[in-house]
């Protein structure tokens, strides 16, 4: 019979290395993405995902199953992942104006609403431009959709890892995938015919 | 349902986590909204784009890496065992031992207000020693403010008390 993660964390925490392994040939997928859609930097997210996984291993001895596992491991990385978002972005503010532009970076404006997706489609890659979108989000509005889309938790277990109550957590939700809408609206937008059935909002 | 009740309801209607009656109402209300139909229909195009994303795989060393770090952790030796969370008990020690050294300490203000009062003590017992006057009782003795007193505090008859025996 398959032990839950609890239980595997329980073992680690008796001193079995071995269920540790397992923890981590099970979460490093889902970690690294995570945090790669978070930070958008592949060798940043691995470091973060290497760091969440040695804090895990620090707390065994303290660690009390009060919550599910997956709860208390993107609790670690959430918080992780924000602080480097943020030191991030500081160090971006600190480099001097007179500083020569990065060669690979791409412009970060969106195309505007009015361009034809087969327009936009020549211009720039469609999957960077979905991965664009999402680092457009605020850091928390973003950490919520990657939760709520990639890791499919409930709400419940969201709200528990950004510290905030389901009622807040269905509003960011809603904010996060209404900002989603905007930036990629050459891709959703409804066609004209569809939207003259559009009526006044009640 | 009002537009404003969309905001907290529209993305648990659309993947499908809203209870029955909830899903009813939402329902009603895309049916005669039209702008909050169009919404709920490119909130789930955003959700499926998403899901077309690509996923990647940790790199080739990414296990290795970890494990390295791990192994690298110091064991937990005998103190760690007897104690096994270390900060609040140096905490504690902390505390107890600042506790001890304020005990210790010498107040500032008891002893030096004894010793104010022991000094004001002896002055106060030297100025009466000094005192001219009580030197020379002669001074007091041959007061005749005394003498003039004296017929002064002798007890009167009460003229206010009727006489017993002159009644009787």
């Amino acid at each position: 019979m398959a032990r839950s993660d609890v239980q595997l964390m329980l073992d680690v925490k008796a001193g079995d290395d071995a269920s540790f392994d397992f923890l981590l040939q099970k979460y490093r997928s889902p970690l690294v993405n995570f945090l790669h859609r978070m930070v958008r930097d592949t060798a940043t997210a691995e470091d973060l995902a290497q760091e969440v996984f040695l804090r895990v291993y620090r707390a065994r001895k303290q660690y009390t199953p009060s919550a599910k596992f997956t709860t208390w491991l993107f609790r670690i990385a959430t918080n992780l992942a924000l602080n480097s978002v943020r030191d991030n972005r500081y160090a971006r503010l600190a480099v001097p104006l007179d500083a020569p532009p990065e060669e690979d970076a791409a412009p970060m404006e969106l195309p505007a609403r009015e361009m034809r997706i087969d327009e936009h489609m020549i211009e720039r890659d469609r999957t960077e431009f979905i991965r664009r979108a999402i680092a457009s989000l605020p850091e928390k509005q973003r950490a919520a959709v990657l939760l709520h889309k990639y890791e499919e938790m409930d709400y419940g277990e969201i709200a528990r890892i950004l510290d905030c109550s389901e009622s807040a957590l269905k509003s960011l939700l809603f904010r996060a995938y209404e900002n989603l809408r905007v930036q990629l609206a050459p891709l959703v937008a409804q066609p004209v015919e569809q939207r003259a059935g559009e009526g006044r909002p009640s | 349902m009002k537009c404003e009740d969309v905001s907290k309801e529209l993305i648990a209607y659309l993947d499908g986590r809203a209870s029955a009656s909830e899903r009813q109402r939402m329902e009603a209300h895309l049916e005669e909204c039209g702008a909050c139909r169009n919404r709920a229909a490119e909130m789930r195009k955003v959700s499926m784009l998403l899901g077309d994303l690509p996923a990647i795989e940790p790199s080739f060393g990414f296990d290795a890496r970890v494990r390295q770090r791990v192994a690298a952790e110091p064991q937990r030796g005998w103190f760690a065992r007897l104690v096994p969370a270390p900060r609040p008990a140096f905490a504690v020690a902390l505390l107890v031992a600042l506790t001890v050294l304020v005990a210790k300490l010498p107040t500032r203000n008891t002893p030096v207000t004894t010793q104010t009062a022991a000094q004001e003590q002896q002055e106060d017992f030297n100025a009466i020693n000094n005192l001219g006057v009580l030197e020379n009782y002669d001074v007091v003795t041959k007061m005749d403010a005394l003498s003039e007193l004296a017929p002064a505090t002798a007890p009167q008859p009460d003229k206010t008390q009727p006489d017993a025996t002159s009644n009787d």
